[in-house]
């Protein structure tokens, strides 16, 4: 189950879209300019079931997306989508993970404030007994150069 | 039948001595004959592995995909509140504050430790380094790598982290911290290969329960840990897919 996002959630000034996810969900996004900066020498790391329904999340997970881990269990991981991320981004990610292959790219998250933080992302299928059972995701701190590129490329890719 | 224990050549040398006492009362504890053989490096230790030589290890988590997938191995136990941190460390005049100002060229001195090796160049990422932009400057030891920092022969260092933590504080004091890892999940394990899988349950129970007794409890604390847990086949994949996300 996704929500929409509430106003009293938010930190500080904010817009308001509303965004079409995948399986045929939308949801109103309120979001700001306010980054949190990746923390050094962390790992956020989440695992998800094959429809991408979270079903694990580390503590960085938590801490970096403002949500209590009790919201996290069973939202589907586009609870992070940020509405400057393009689609075609997560269609390469999910065209490349479905062929059983490691996807990686820069990603820019929405934490639950509203605001953003941008992560290194790696996702790889789980496979148990040669049967994808899901997903692991791990981000590491990005490179200020790689963030820069991206700032510049995505909006193209609309 | 006379089987073979080996530990990851990354273990800390003061330990040394407790591994053969760890492995002598083990073999009382299974009534099995094995043989600790300590290799001098992670080529030498995985040559044997590829030939089948070894039936426990002390594995590090860069080989437990490998030991898993290619060679039939099963995960046991690990030791409870230990973790594999890597801490990058400049010499205390380096004017670099922050892991993003360094530049290519970058000179980094590194053991042949591969996970600490992996989780230190993650770290220097975010300032665009990489092994296709730096100097790596291989060293033995952890304190060989202090060496280099303090003779200004490299600029930063790679140091699992335990290993600096036991740096003399005279050592400590020339250095300095720019990121210390803190990602907990990876870890080493001891690990049981197909010649001894039949023992699987026997040998994991005996190690679980090492810490209640007394000599046992002797046996940990001359290795330097409190007690093992288990380990089972999902964390063990869990942490390979993990590890599989970081050598990408």
């Amino acid at each position: 189950m996704l929500h929409d996002m509430k106003a009293e959630d938010i930190t500080g000034d904010f817009t308001e879209v509303v965004l079409e996810l995948y399986g045929g969900l939308s949801r109103k996004i309120l979001y700001t300019e306010i980054e949190t900066p990746y923390p050094d020498g962390k790992l956020i790391v989440s695992t998800t079931d094959t429809k991408g329904h979270i079903i694990h999340v580390n503590r960085s997970f938590v801490e970096m997306s403002g949500y209590e881990e009790n919201e996290l269990i069973g939202a589907p991981h586009s609870i992070l989508r940020h509405p400057e991320m393009p689609p075609a981004a997560f269609k390469d990610l999910w065209d490349t993970v479905n062929k059983g292959v490691k996807w990686q790219g820069f990603v820019k998250n929405l934490r639950k404030d509203g605001g953003y933080y941008w992560v290194k992302a790696t996702v790889i299928p789980n496979v148990r007994n040669g049967a994808v059972v899901g997903y692991t995701s791990v981000r590491r701190k990005p490179s200020k150069t790689k963030v820069e590129e991206c700032i510049k490329l995505y909006p193209t890719l609309f | 039948m006379s089987y073979q224990f080996t530990v990851s050549p990354d273990f800390t040398p003061d330990h040394l001595s407790g591994w053969y006492i760890f492995n002598t009362w083990l073999q009382k504890q299974t009534d099995n004959a094995i043989h600790l053989e300590m290799y001098n490096d992670f080529h030498d230790q995985r040559a044997a592995i590829q030939q089948n030589n070894v039936d426990l290890i002390y594995a590090n988590p860069f080989d437990a995909a490998m030991l898993v997938r290619e060679k039939g191995f099963k995960p046991l136990v690990r030791p409870v509140g230990v973790s594999d941190e890597a801490i990058i460390a400049v010499n205390a005049d380096n004017h670099v504050e922050d892991v993003a100002h360094l530049s290519a060229g970058t000179k980094v001195a590194v053991t042949e430790d591969p996970d600490v090796h992996m989780i230190g160049m993650i770290m220097l990422e975010p300032g665009d380094l990489d092994t296709s932009n730096v100097e790596m400057v291989p060293c033995d030891t952890y304190v060989l790598v202090a060496k280099h920092l303090l003779q200004k022969n490299a600029d930063v260092g790679i140091f699992l982290a335990e290993a600096y933590d036991d740096l003399s504080n005279m050592i400590k004091k020339q250095l300095r911290i720019l990121v210390r890892s803190q990602i907990s999940v990876i870890h080493h394990s001891i690990m049981i290969g197909p010649r001894l899988l039949d023992q699987h349950e026997n040998i994991q129970k005996t190690l679980v329960q090492m810490a209640a007794d007394e000599k046992g409890k002797n046996v940990l604390d001359s290795l330097g840990f409190t007690e093992w847990q288990v380990v089972d086949d999902e964390e063990m994949e869990f942490m390979i897919d993990l590890m599989d996300t970081l050598t990408m």
